[in-house]
């Protein structure tokens, strides 16, 4: 029996350290190549030296500030990212707690309405969103970038479950003491659905840090570009330099890996949450 | 996707339990409130969904383009007819449909084996399912790009890694093949999805109590059967809800096709969202690229439907 046992824990941990190489690949591949010369990085592409970092140097790093124009898409995207996940979180709770907490005319069927749009996604809006934005004069701007985006009625619903959870007491004690319900709410109730805020300026960091299909229909040239329409152009733009496409997008991916080795455990509940709700 | 939560205190608050005038003064300062908490989300949803969305469906049967002196014409059903009439746009909805049955199944067959490995008392899982993990971490765009260069025929690794265990007899053109371009798409997306699947069948899976599947080895039940008979039925809602949302991601498939192909070769990895971003964007014909994206909505709405029916069946 003993050794049967180990034998099959060996055999298990085989298969998942493989699978881990699966997984892992393609990422140190990216990384290895943002260090090697460009002409390196194709040359041995298609050998194990591909995971071998050949003469390593930063010139790749100068090629994706320089030609890729990375600093200002970086900035462009940390200014979008952080007024949407920034706003949103203020809106979207604000919207959550009136509906769950402060009883008014119509709360119910805007709580019906607000769950029947969950189910349109952007892409059918976005069309004539196109439209809207464009007759109003805000194309290449970071306003048509930040606004659609601050209200989300499944963030708006997350906010709303959560906050009927929380116990009524403590909201309760701050009422008799004379609070009213903007100061219940920032003093009390807020800081209470932590893990809310935490569950959706994650879900809401990854959608709006990864948008492609907005910036490709509302932004031409490099002012206002975000850094994933910014990546798919810098692809296409000769000269084609693999080196310094690679740096760009190790560059490009190195906060939301970082967020998310800090934030594992966050990160892992709340896509658990996303679905366990459902 | 969220039923109808539990009651609200506007219901409890209707009973009109207190009546004391004190107190109803403060019930109207919370009515103010709730109106003033829920001002802003309303406006912003109003203008940023709702109405483009109610436009969508308006537009799509105009011929309005963008930034046209034209006036706006009503001219009936002529956009849905002309979309499904466009040989293009049926190869897309082919394309999607085809890219649905495949990395559905494959998916999240996929993620839930995934799921129950690192759902085993072992030391060290928790690095394991953070690396399964990992590349939902890492935006689309790029994810797509590195594999660009991954499938490269004459530099890139997959070829280099099929030519040595092959010793040098198997090898793809993988994007550039009519043949491999859209299950190349699919195994890269199967690859940076797969992960986000997982972590919802895990916590689906560690909801169902140890005991049962205790009980089920005391009485004999080969490891199989407890999987045929506990996990896959006490997971069923789970399932149906990951199977659902990677349909629907299935159809909104856009930013690896857009870095990697553009729906080459010959339309081969054309998908609908392209489509819409062709015709509405690209040829600026707004009320055609409306009509493809209320078909797309009306895509994910029965995809939604069905999915709840389902899910309900199973509390009933």
């Amino acid at each position: 029996m003993r050794p049967r046992t180990r034998l099959r824990r060996v055999a298990m941990y085989a298969l998942l350290t493989a699978l881990a190489a699966v997984f892992l690949f393609p990422m140190l591949f990216m990384v290895v190549g943002a260090f090697k010369p460009d002409a390196l990085v194709l040359a041995e592409g298609n050998t194990i030296r591909a995971f071998w970092p050949t003469d390593a140097n930063l010139d790749n790093f100068v090629g994706a500030f320089r030609r890729g124009r990375f600093g200002q898409l970086f900035i462009n995207s940390a200014i979008i990212s952080t007024a949407v996940v920034g706003l949103g979180l203020i809106v979207n709770s604000l919207m959550g707690y009136a509906l769950a907490r402060l009883p008014f005319r119509g709360a119910r069927l805007l709580l019906l309405a607000v769950i029947a749009l969950t189910i349109i996604p952007l892409e059918a809006v976005a069309i004539p969103l196109l439209w809207m934005m464009s007759e109003a004069g805000l194309r290449n701007t970071y306003t048509v970038q930040i606004l659609p985006f601050i209200a989300n009625p499944l963030f708006v619903y997350l906010f709303y479950t959560f906050f009927l959870g929380i116990p009524r007491d403590l909201e309760e004690a701050a009422k008799v003491d004379g609070a009213g319900p903007f100061t219940t709410f920032v003093r009390v109730s807020a800081p209470l659905a932590k893990p809310a805020y935490a569950t959706v300026g994650i879900l809401s960091f990854l959608f709006i840090w990864g948008q492609l299909l907005w910036p490709v229909l509302v932004t031409s040239g490099p002012d206002v570009r975000p850094l994933p329409l910014g990546i798919s152009v810098f692809v296409t733009q000769p000269p084609i330099s693999w080196g310094d496409i690679m740096a760009f997008a190790f560059l490009m991916t190195i906060p939301l890996l970082v967020l998310f080795i800090i934030f594992q455990r966050w990160f892992v509940q709340s896509v658990a949450s996303s679905g366990v709700k459902g | 996707m969220p039923g109808i939560g539990p009651k609200t205190d506007a219901d409890r608050n209707a009973g009109g339990e207190v009546a004391v005038s004190s107190v109803s003064a403060a019930g109207r300062r919370q009515r103010w409130a709730g109106l003033a908490f829920t001002l802003p989300g309303v406006i912003l949803l109003a203008l940023f969904l709702a109405v483009p969305f109610l436009m969508a469906l308006g537009l799509s049967f105009t011929n309005e383009r963008l930034a046209s002196p034209l006036p706006t014409r009503f001219i009936g059903i002529d956009n849905y007819a002309r979309t499904f009439g466009s040989s293009s746009f049926r190869q897309a909805l082919g394309n999607n449909v085809w890219f649905t049955a495949i990395v559905v199944p494959v998916q999240t067959g996929f993620a839930l084996a995934l799921a129950i490995l690192v759902n085993q008392r072992l030391r060290g899982v928790k690095v394991y399912r953070a690396i399964y993990f990992s590349p939902v971490v890492v935006v689309m765009t790029v994810a797509a790009t590195v594999w660009l260069l991954l499938y490269s025929p004459d530099r890139g690794l997959l070829n280099g890694i099929l030519s040595v265990i092959s010793f040098g007899t198997l090898q793809s053109s993988w994007l550039q093949s009519e043949m491999m371009a859209l299950p190349s798409i699919m195994i890269m997306s199967i690859w940076q999805g797969v992960g986000f699947q997982m972590i919802i069948l895990l916590a689906g899976l560690q909801e169902i109590p140890e005991e049962m599947y205790e009980a089920a080895a005391i009485d004999g039940a080969s490891t199989w059967q407890r999987f045929a008979y506990i996990t896959v039925p006490r997971l069923r809602n789970t399932l149906i809800f990951v199977a659902t949302v990677t349909m629907i991601l299935s159809f909104r498939l856009f930013d690896q096709v857009w870095v990697m192909t553009r729906g080459a070769p010959l339309g081969n990895t054309n998908v609908m969202m392209l489509e819409m971003v062709n015709v509405g964007f690209e040829q600026q014909h707004i009320a055609r690229g409306s009509a493809i994206a209320v078909i797309f909505f009306l895509i994910v709405l029965t995809l939604t439907i069905v999915q709840r029916r389902f899910i309900r069946e199973e509390v009933d």
